[in-house]
C-alpha cells in the first residue's frame, strides 16, 4: 500500500517566514492517493499558510515539494490547477451578481461555452450529490449552495487533490453530513483531500490520517479513528482541554432586553430583512441565537448595538427603557455591553494602544473630567483588564494590532465585562480564538450570568451555544424561532431549525401566498 | 531587481524621517533646478535659504509669514486627523479677512480696543461661516467636503474681487480695487520695534498650544482620532460622526478666518484682491509635512515661510519668476508623499 507510487503530495522541510512570525517551520507532510488527510491546528498554527503554498498563493522560503514523485515549484494558483490541485477557500470567491455558470466559467481557462458548461455542471452536481442550478444568480443562493458551487467548480477540473479550508464553519449539521458523503465518494474514486479544521469530532468522523500543527511546526501525526477528541486536543494545544463550569441557572430576574416585533428593512440589496422578532432575555440567563451566517445576524447586531438606530423607539427595550432610536453610547449608559464580531477596526482601533482602546467604550467609569482624559484611570483600567483576563501583550501601551486575535478578543471581552453590564450582547465570542482562550471566554460569560447579568450570545458554532446557553433560538432568513430551554432540545432539532423549518415557521408565508392568489 | 515589499507594521521611525527626507530631496531638487536655469546652485542656495535670515528684520519676517500658516495648519489638522478633508482653507481665509475688514471699515475713524477684538471675532466667524457650507451639505446630504470646500475657494475669490471693486472700495482710492487703509485702532500691535511682526504671532502660538491639548488630552480629540483611524470603531463606540464633521470643518474655517484677519490687520492694513498669498493651500502642505502634530506644525510653518521669503529674494537678486516659491512648495509635497511610501513599504533586492 505504501509504495511511493501512491504518494500524491510530499512536502519536506517546508518553511515560511513572514517579517514578524515564522508561519511554518520544517513541515513534512505526505498525502496518499484517495486519502482524506486532516490538517489540524489552532488558529494561527500555520494551517492556512501551508495550504497557500501548496496552492501557489505563497512561496516557501525553504523546503521542497514533490507532486506524484516529481520535484515541483508551484508558481501560482493557475499552475496548481493545471497540476490537478483544487482549493475551496473558507471565504468564498464568487461574484454575487453573476449566475452560477458564469462564475464557474470565469475560473476555467479559455472561453468555455456556457451551454455545454451548464450541462457539465449538472452532470457533476448529480454525480456527487451537490445540487446546484447553473442558471441561478449567486446572491440568491444560501451559503451551503455557494459552497457547492465552489466545490463543483473545482471538480470540473478533475482534481487529484482537493484542499478544503474549514468547509463546515458555515453549514448546518445536516449539510455537513451531506458534504462528508460527497468527500468520501471523491476519496473512493482516488482523489486526495486535504481537510483543514479545528473541529475534532468532524476529523474523527471523516479523516483517515491527521497531521497536527502547533506554532507552525508539526507536533504529531495520528489516525483519528484511534484517538479521542481529548487526545487530539492535547496534541493541538499542547495541554489538556479546559472544561467550562456550567451550573444550572438560578432564579431568573427582571427582563433586561425586550424586542417587540423588531422589523428592520435592509438597505443592502443582498442584506437580510429582519421580520417580527420577539424576544425577552432576563437577568441571570444566557440566551443563545444559532443560525447559518448571513441569515440576519449582522442586521440584528447592528440594530441591538445602536450602530444602526431604528426609526421606532419601542421596538427595543433595554433594562426597561425604550432605546430603539438611541445611539450606542446611550445604550451603554443604560447598562448594555456589546462585543462585536470584528475585533480589529470595530471592537478596537488597530493603531491605538490598549489603554486608548479601553477609553473607547469604558470612558464612563471616571476616565473623563470636564471632557479631558484622565490618563491614570485609563491606564489603570487597561492594566487591570490585561491582568484579570490574562491578555498576553506588551503592556497597556501595546497597539491593538500587535495582539493575536484571541488575546485581543479577551481584552475586548474584558473591557466590556469590567464595566459590569446589566446586559451583554456578544457576537461570535470565540470565533477564530484558540481552544484555550475560547474556554476561558465562555467561562467568563457564564460567570457574568451567575452574577446576575443577562447575556445574549449570537454564534454560528452550535457546540458553543450548547455548552453555555440556558435557552436557545434560531435565526433564519431574518426571522427568529421560538426559544427552547437547552434541556428540551438537542443539536439535531436546532440543526433542522437552522434551515428555517421550525414548527409554525411557514405559516406566515402560506398565508401571504394565499392572500396573493 | 529592486522591489517594494510591504512591511509587517508601519514604521514609526520612517513616519518621522519621511518629512526630513522630503526636505533634503527638495533641497537637492532646488540645486538641480537652479543649475538648469543657468544659475550658480550654491549662490542660489545661499540667496534662497540663508540670506533671508541674515538680520533681525529677516527673522521677524519669517515669523510674520509663518503666522498665518500655523493658524491655518493647526485648524486643518484637527479635521484631517478625523479624515475630514477641508481643502478650502484658502476661501475661509479670504472670508475671514473680508469679515474683519468689514468691522474695521464700519468703525472707521473711531477708537478703542473693542475694534480689534471684534475684528478677531468677525474673522473667525467669517471663516467658520464659509466652512459651515461644506459641513452642512456633508451632514445633511452626504456631499463630498473636498469638492465643496475647494469650489467655495473660487466663490470667495470672486466675492472679494467684487467687494473691493464695489461696496468696500476706497472712495478716495482713484478706483484702485482695494479698501481704505485701516486706522491705527484696527491694526495689530507690533511685537518687535522696526519689524512687521505683530501680535498675531501670539495668537498662532496659543492656537498651537490649544490645538495640542485638544488633540492629545481631550475626549473630543480622541474621538476624532478614532474616527480617522477606524470609522467603524467610532460608530461602534457611538461617537457622533456629524459632530466630528462640524468640529473638523469649523476649526479649520475659524483658524483660517483668523489668519485672514491677521493679514488684513497686519502687514496689508487694508483689504485687496490679493489678501491671500496662497496661505490656505500652503497650510495643507504644512499640516502634512508636520504629520498633523502641533510641534511639527510650528517647524513646518517656519520652513514654508522660508520658501516664501527665499522666493522673494530669488526674484530680486536672481531674476527668477515669483512662481519659484510654488515650485519649491510643490516639490516638498511631492517628495513627502513619495517618501511616505516607505512608512508601509521597504525596498528589497530580489533576484529573478
Amino acid at each position: 500500500m505504501t509504495s511511493t507510487d501512491d504518494i500524491r503530495l510530499e512536502l519536506t522541510g517546508i518553511t515560511k517566514i513572514y517579517p514578524s512570525v515564522i508561519a511554518n517551520e520544517d513541515v513534512n507532510l505526505k498525502v496518499r492517493r484517495g486519502e482524506i488527510h486532516a490538517v489540524l491546528g489552532e488558529n494561527g498554527a500555520g494551517k492556512s499558510t501551508l495550504m497557500k503554498m501548496i496552492y501557489g498563493v505563497a512561496n516557501p522560503d525553504a523546503g521542497e515539494m514533490k507532486w506524484q514523485g516529481e520535484l515541483i515549484h508551484v508558481e501560482n494558483p493557475a499552475h496548481a490547477r493545471s497540476l490537478g490541485i483544487g482549493m475551496v477557500f473558507q471565504h468564498f470567491s464568487l461574484f454575487e451578481t453573476l449566475t452560477v455558470v458564469e462564475n464557474v466559467a470565469l475560473a476555467l481557462p479559455g472561453n468555455p461555452d456556457l451551454k455545454d458548461l451548464s450541462i457539465q455542471i449538472a452532470e457533476v452536481s448529480n454525480k456527487y450529490g451537490l445540487p446546484v442550478d447553473p442558471q441561478r444568480l449567486v446572491h440568491a443562493l444560501s451559503v451551503g449552495e455557494r459552497q457547492r458551487v465552489e466545490i463543483v467548480r473545482c471538480l470540473l477540473q478533475n482534481p487529484k487533490l482537493l484542499i478544503m479550508d474549514e468547509p463546515t464553519s458555515v453549514l448546518t449539521p445536516q449539510a455537513v453530513r451531506k458534504l462528508f458523503g460527497t468527500l468520501r465518494q471523491l476519496a473512493a474514486e482516488g482523489c486526495s483531500i486535504l481537510y483543514i479544521s479545528h473541529k475534532l469530532d468532524e476529523i474523527q468522523e471523516l479523516c483517515h490520517v491527521a497531521t497536527v500543527l502547533r506554532n507552525g511546526k508539526v507536533t504529531g501525526e495520528c489516525i483519528p479513528s484511534e484517538e479521542t477528541p481529548k487526545s487530539m486536543a492535547s496534541m493541538m494545544i499542547g495541554k489538556e482541554l479546559p472544561v467550562c463550569q456550567h451550573e444550572a441557572p438560578k432564579e431568573l430576574g427582571e427582563v433586561r432586553l425586550r424586542l417587540n416585533k423588531l422589523t428592520v428593512e435592509s438597505d443592502d440589496p443582498f442584506g437580510t430583512t429582519l421580520r417580527d422578532i420577539d424576544l425577552e432575555i432576563n437577568s441571570g440567563e444566557i440566551f443563545g441565537i444559532a443560525g447559518v451566517s448571513g441569515n440576519g445576524q449582522q442586521e440584528l447586531l447592528y440594530a441591538l448595538s445602536g450602530e444602526e438606530p431604528l426609526k421606532q423607539n419601542e421596538l427595543i427595550v433595554i433594562c426597561g427603557e425604550a432605546a430603539g432610536q438611541s445611539m450606542p453610547d446611550a445604550r451603554r449608559a443604560l447598562g448594555m455591553g456589546f462585543v462585536p464580531e470584528e475585533r480589529l477596526g470595530r471592537g478596537a482601533v488597530p493603531r491605538m494602544s490598549l489603554a486608548e482602546n479601553a477609553l473607547l467604550t469604558a470612558h464612563g467609569g471616571g476616565m473623563l473630567k470636564n471632557g479631558m482624559i484622565q490618563f491614570k484611570q485609563m491606564n489603570d483600567f487597561a492594566k487591570n483588564c490585561i491582568e484579570k483576563f490574562n491578555v498576553k501583550c506588551g503592556g497597556e501601551n501595546a497597539p491593538a494590532n500587535s495582539l493575536s486575535g484571541g488575546n485581543l478578543q479577551k481584552f475586548i471581552m474584558g473591557r466590556e465585562i469590567l464595566q459590569t453590564p446589566k446586559l451583554l450582547v456578544a457576537a461570535q465570542p470565540t470565533w477564530g480564538v484558540d481552544v484555550g482562550a475560547a474556554a476561558f471566554i465562555r467561562q467568563e460569560l457564564i460567570d457574568l450570568r451567575n452574577e446576575g447579568a443577562a447575556v445574549l450570545v449570537i454564534s454560528e458554532e452550535l457546540e458553543e451555544l450548547f455548552e453555555i446557553s440556558d435557552r436557545i433560538a434560531v435565526i433564519a432568513e431574518g426571522r427568529l424561532s421560538p426559544a427552547k430551554k437547552l434541556a428540551d432540545t438537542n443539536i439535531d432539532e436546532i440543526g433542522v431549525w437552522m434551515s428555517g423549518m421550525w414548527p409554525g415557521a411557514g405559516i406566515a408565508d402560506v398565508e401571504e401566498a394565499q392572500a396573493n392568489a | 531587481m529592486l522591489r517594494l515589499e510591504r512591511r509587517a507594521e508601519a514604521s514609526a521611525v520612517m513616519s518621522y524621517a519621511s518629512p526630513l527626507l522630503a526636505i533634503i530631496l527638495m533641497l537637492i531638487g532646488g540645486l538641480i533646478l537652479f543649475s538648469a536655469l543657468g544659475k550658480d546652485p550654491i549662490e542660489g542656495f545661499r540667496i534662497f535659504f540663508i540670506s533671508p535670515l541674515s538680520d533681525i528684520y529677516g527673522v521677524a519676517e519669517l515669523f510674520l509669514k509663518a503666522t498665518p500658516l500655523m493658524l491655518v495648519a493647526i485648524g486643518l489638522a484637527v479635521g484631517f486627523r478625523a479624515n475630514i478633508w477641508n481643502i478650502g482653507a484658502e476661501g475661509q481665509y479670504i472670508m475671514g479677512g473680508v469679515a474683519a475688514s468689514a468691522v474695521a471699515l464700519y468703525f472707521y475713524e473711531s477708537e478703542g480696543p473693542h475694534i480689534l477684538f471684534l475684528m478677531v471675532v468677525a474673522g473667525g466667524i467669517g471663516g467658520m461661516l464659509w466652512a459651515s457650507v461644506p459641513a452642512f451639505l456633508k451632514t445633511r446630504f452626504n456631499t463630498n467636503e473636498i469638492l465643496v470646500s475647494l469650489m467655495l475657494v473660487y466663490v470667495a475669490q470672486l466675492a472679494v474681487s467684487w467687494l473691493v471693486h464695489g461696496p468696500m472700495m476706497d472712495p478716495e482710492g482713484f478706483n484702485f480695487p482695494q479698501s481704505r487703509m485701516f486706522e491705527e485702532s484696527a491694526l495689530l500691535p507690533m511685537l518687535v520695534e522696526g519689524t512687521r511682526l505683530n501680535a498675531a504671532f501670539l495668537f498662532a502660538l496659543s492656537a498651537l498650544v490649544v490645538g495640542y491639548i485638544f488633540m492629545y488630552r481631550s475626549f473630543f480629540g480622541f474621538q476624532m482620532q478614532v474616527a480617522g483611524y477606524a470609522k467603524d470603531a467610532a460608530r461602534y463606540a457611538g461617537f457622533s460622526a456629524k459632530r466630528m464633521i462640524w468640529i473638523g470643518l469649523l476649526s479649520g474655517g475659524g483658524m483660517a478666518g483668523i489668519a485672514g484677519m491677521s493679514e488684513v490687520a497686519g502687514p496689508m492694513g487694508q483689504l485687496t484682491e490679493h489678501v491671500s498669498n496662497n496661505y490656505g493651500f500652503a497650510g495643507i502642505i504644512v499640516a502634512f509635512v508636520a504629520r498633523l502634530n502641533p510641534v511639527g506644525i510650528f517647524f513646518a510653518s517656519l520652513l514654508m515661510a522660508l520658501l516664501y521669503l527665499g522666493g522673494e529674494q530669488a526674484q530680486q537678486y536672481m531674476n527668477l519668476p515669483s512662481s519659484i516659491s510654488n515650485v519649491f512648495q510643490g516639490m516638498l509635497l511631492l517628495f513627502l508623499l513619495g517618501s511616505d511610501v516607505f512608512i508601509n513599504y521597504r525596498l528589497k533586492w530580489k533576484n529573478s
